[in-house]
Order: structure tokens, then C-alpha cells, then sequence
């Protein structure tokens, strides 16, 4: 599991789905659903990296790409959590949580790397004022390119480093987890949907009659699951 | 020498593309500075080369100096921005307007794209996905219906602003009342409000599988864990909570 090849082409998946968050080209690649997925497909396990997009997806529905705000990262946190998942056999007990667990931890640390890296982007645009105020177009497109490469390396790292640290972890509270496989996932599922439920009160709640539309879907959807069971 | 209003609407077609896809990495260099500055120039900047002098001209550096300050808006809606501006030096307007606008255009475009797309479409379309889990599609299929449904209106909008703002110029600000833009997050919100409600019980079911009492469980703690993040609102993060609370269960159940 601690293969460096195995993180390698990880490691290039997270960075690609780091770079969509915000620089290029934002198309959602990096939510959740998608980038678990990706990650668990790539390890042979699309349905368990696609458990593990859903549980991060409910997290990710509270946090979106305004503007300046600050945010948690999913792209590579989503990659680290789908692999962690996905790799872990089935039925193990701690799997959810500890991945789960894990991929909040990369999202924390990405959303403070996003930080950084915006600090640099001024940094970078300061000292090619001279040039750009003069109207140089080169130095707008260079400047662009340097962002974006900074950004694509920014997740790399983050990708490498959070596979590197948390795959010893969770084997570790893995081989220790002392609760059922059930109990460790609905742990999980209650705290991403009380997140996303929430998320999506603050969203709707402006709206007139968005309180009731959500009330009958929560009914439809009990009625759902009840019927599924 | 000015380019005349026909020809500045109808840039090649390869020329519009260019713009498109430089849309795309519109915030590649974003930062707390001048935001989306940068990125403005860089996607007019195919335009800009069909300026009097050609690429280096003066007047291709001029217009390349005044769009790379400060500019922030919503990064779909940017497109917007970018199709009129890159109309209004194509035309010749005053640099004295032209900044008017740079002024005037940040707020409305912000305000619609983040109301339409990141409270509105994208919590749309991740509930979506969501519901097709829980209901058992494959992970192909769930993949798909999110960017699918997402990505049609995601190119779309970048699409229909930079030929908007190309067509009007600066007077683009009349697209922006268009029926779609005023009245579609509200129908997105309650679209989003029903089925996120729908699919929150049945994609919590399809992940902790068949059990009446565990789902009838999870489903209190998720009632009970919403109201608390909710009235700590303003305080704590839900996520930054749920991390807490995850990493003391992972705790508990390892030193038990």
C-alpha cells in the first residue's frame, strides 16, 4: 500500500483535480463525487472511491468557491480520501472514518495552501508591475502561466505529502479500531449529512417557499429509503 | 484608426475560441491583490492583438496596461467583462469610459454568477448526483450526471457572456437582466431545496446500507448535528466541527 508508484500517478491525479478548484478550468472535476472517484477507480475500486465522494461531497456542499472567501481544497483531499477508501479491503471497520477523517485533514491543510499560494500570485504580480503597466503582453501571459504551474505543483505536493503521512496513520487506526464496520459509517454519513443539510438551510432559506420544498423532499426521500430497505 | 462596431462583433471565430479557452485559466494567477486583474488581460489579450500596430503597438499596450488592475467579478460572468471591454477598445471608446465601466461591472457580475452558480447550480447538480447514488447508479453514471448537468451551463454561461459582451460592448449591462439571470436562482434554490432533500435520506442509506434502526438512528443525529452547525453559525465551520467530532470518535475507538 505504501508504494511510491502507486503515488505517483495519484500524486499527478490530485494535482490536475487541485488545479480545477479555482485556476483552470473550474469545470468541477475536483468536487468530491468526481475526484474519489477518480482515485478509487484508478485503484480498482470505483464504488468504494464513489462511498467515500458521497460521505466528502455532503462535507463539500457547505463550502463553495466565493470569491475571496476561504475554503477547504477537495480536489486533493478528495483524491487521498478515495484512495485511503478504496484501498482499504472491505468490510474493515475504521476504513470510513479513518478516510473520511483523513481527507478533512488535506482539505484544512489545502485550503491554507490556497492561501499561501495567492499571497505568492501577489508577490509574483508585484514584481512584474514594471513590465505589465508598460503593456507588456508577455508578461501578463507569463505571469498567468507561472500561477498555473504553481498551482499544479501546489497540489502535487499536497497529494504526495498527504498520501505519504496518512497512509501509515490509517493503516495504524485501522489495525486498532475497536467499533463495527456499520457503526463507523453511519458515524461518518450523520456528520457529512448534518454538515450538508445545514449547508444547504443557509443556502435555500432566503428563498420563499425553499423551507417547504426542502421539508417534502426530506419526506419523499425517508419514503425512498424505507422502500429501499 | 478604429476597428468599426460589424467587424469588432464578429471576431473570427478562431479569436473567440482563443478567448474561450483562456476564459477557462481566467483566475490562474488570482490573488488577494488584484483578484481577477491579470486574468482579464490575458483573456482579451487575442483581441487585443487586432488593435491599430498589431501586438506591441501602442495601443495594444495600452489596453493591455488597463486591464491587468484590479478587477473582480464572478469567474463565469467574467466572460461578460471580457467580450465588452475587449468590444470597447476593438471600437475605440474612450479610456475614460471604458474605466467607468471596469468600475460599474464588478458588482452585478459577482453577485448573479455567485447567487446562480455557487448557491444555486452546482448544490443543484452535486444533489443530483447524489440522488442518482443513492438510488443506485453506477459510478460512471453519477459521474457523468454531475459534470454533464453542471458543465452544460458552466461552458454555456462563459460561452454566452463573451459573445454578449462582444455584441454590446459596454451597454452589455441589458443581458444582465435577461429572464434566466433574474429570476433563475430563486427556481434553483427551491429545485436545489427539494431534491438535496430527497437525496440526503437516500444516498445516507445507499453508504451505511440495509438497516431500519441505524438509518432511523443516523437520521436523528443528522437532524440534531444540522441544527447545531446551524446555530453555530458565524462561530465554527460544520466541516471544521464534523473534523472534531470524527477525529474523537477515531480517538475513543482506538484507546477503548
Amino acid at each position: 500500500m505504501g508504494d511510491a508508484l502507486l503515488f505517483l500517478p495519484l500524486t499527478v491525479l490530485g494535482a490536475v483535480l487541485a488545479l480545477d478548484v479555482v485556476s483552470f478550468p473550474q469545470a468541477m472535476f475536483s468536487r468530491p463525487i468526481v475526484a474519489a472517484t477518480l482515485a478509487g477507480a484508478w485503484v480498482g475500486e470505483p464504488d468504494r472511491g464513489l462511498a467515500m465522494g458521497v460521505a466528502l461531497e455532503f462535507f463539500a456542499l457547505e463550502s463553495m468557491p466565493f470569491g475571496a472567501s476561504r475554503y477547504p481544497e477537495w480536489g486533493s483531499a478528495s483524491v487521498v480520501g478515495g484512495a485511503l477508501f478504496a484501498l482499504t479491503p472491505e468490510g474493515t471497520a475504521a476504513a470510513m472514518t479513518a478516510a473520511a477523517l483523513s481527507a478533512l485533514l488535506v482539505a484544512s491543510v489545502g485550503g491554507t495552501s490556497m492561501v499561501l499560494l495567492r499571497r505568492f500570485n501577489a508577490y509574483w504580480a508585484r514584481q512584474q508591475q514594471a513590465r505589465i503597466a508598460r503593456g507588456s503582453g508577455s508578461a501578463v501571459v507569463a505571469l498567468q502561466l507561472a500561477g498555473l504551474t504553481a498551482d499544479l505543483t501546489r497540489g502535487a505536493l499536497l497529494t504526495f505529502l498527504g498520501l505519504a503521512v496518512l497512509v501509515p496513520l490509517h493503516e495504524a487506526i485501522v489495525a486498532s479500531f475497536t467499533m463495527s464496520p456499520t457503526v463507523s459509517r453511519a458515524v461518518v454519513v450523520a456528520a457529512a449529512s448534518a454538515v450538508g443539510l445545514a449547508a444547504v438551510w443557509k443556502v435555500v432559506h432566503t428563498t420563499p417557499l425553499a423551507r417547504w420544498y426542502l421539508a417534502a423532499g426530506v419526506a419523499i426521500g425517508m419514503l425512498i429509503a424505507a422502500g429501499l430497505m | 484608426m478604429t476597428m468599426d462596431a460589424a467587424s469588432a462583433a464578429v471576431l473570427p471565430l478562431r479569436v473567440r475560441l482563443a478567448m474561450l479557452l483562456r476564459c477557462f485559466a481566467i483566475q490562474g494567477v488570482w490573488n488577494y491583490e488584484t483578484m481577477l486583474g491579470n486574468g482579464i488581460a490575458f483573456c482579451m489579450e487575442p483581441a487585443l492583438r487586432r488593435l491599430p500596430g498589431g501586438r506591441g503597438g501602442d495601443a495594444y499596450r495600452q489596453a493591455m496596461a488597463r486591464h491587468s488592475g484590479y478587477f473582480n467579478a464572478h469567474p463565469y460572468l467574467a466572460s461578460v467583462a471580457v467580450g465588452a471591454l475587449a468590444r470597447a477598445e476593438l471600437d475605440g471608446v474612450p479610456a475614460v469610459q471604458i474605466e467607468r465601466f471596469r468600475v460599474a461591472a464588478p458588482g452585478p457580475l459577482g453577485s448573479v454568477g455567485d447567487r446562480l452558480i455557487w448557491a444555486g447550480w452546482l448544490p443543484l447538480c452535486s444533489a443530483l448526483a447524489l440522488l442518482a447514488f443513492g438510488l443506485g447508479v453506477r459510478p460512471l453514471g453519477v459521474v457523468l450526471i454531475f459534470l454533464g448537468a453542471y458543465n452544460i451551463v458552466h461552458v454555456g454561461l462563459r460561452w454566452w457572456g463573451l459573445q454578449a459582451g462582444l455584441t454590446h460592448g459596454l451597454r452589455v449591462a441589458q443581458s444582465l437582466g435577461n429572464p434566466v439571470l433574474r429570476q433563475g436562482p430563486a427556481h434553483v434554490a427551491r429545485a436545489t431545496a427539494l431534491v438535496a432533500g430527497i437525496a440526503l435520506p437516500v444516498a445516507a442509506q445507499g453508504i451505511i446500507g440495509p438497516g431500519r434502526v441505524v438509518l432511523g438512528s443516523v437520521l436523528a443525529a443528522v437532524a440534531a448535528g444540522a441544527t447545531l452547525v446551524t446555530l453555530l453559525h458565524g462561530k465554527i465551520e460544520g466541516w471544521r466541527l464534523a473534523t472534531i467530532v470524527l477525529a474523537a470518535f477515531v480517538l475513543y475507538s482506538v484507546v477503548r
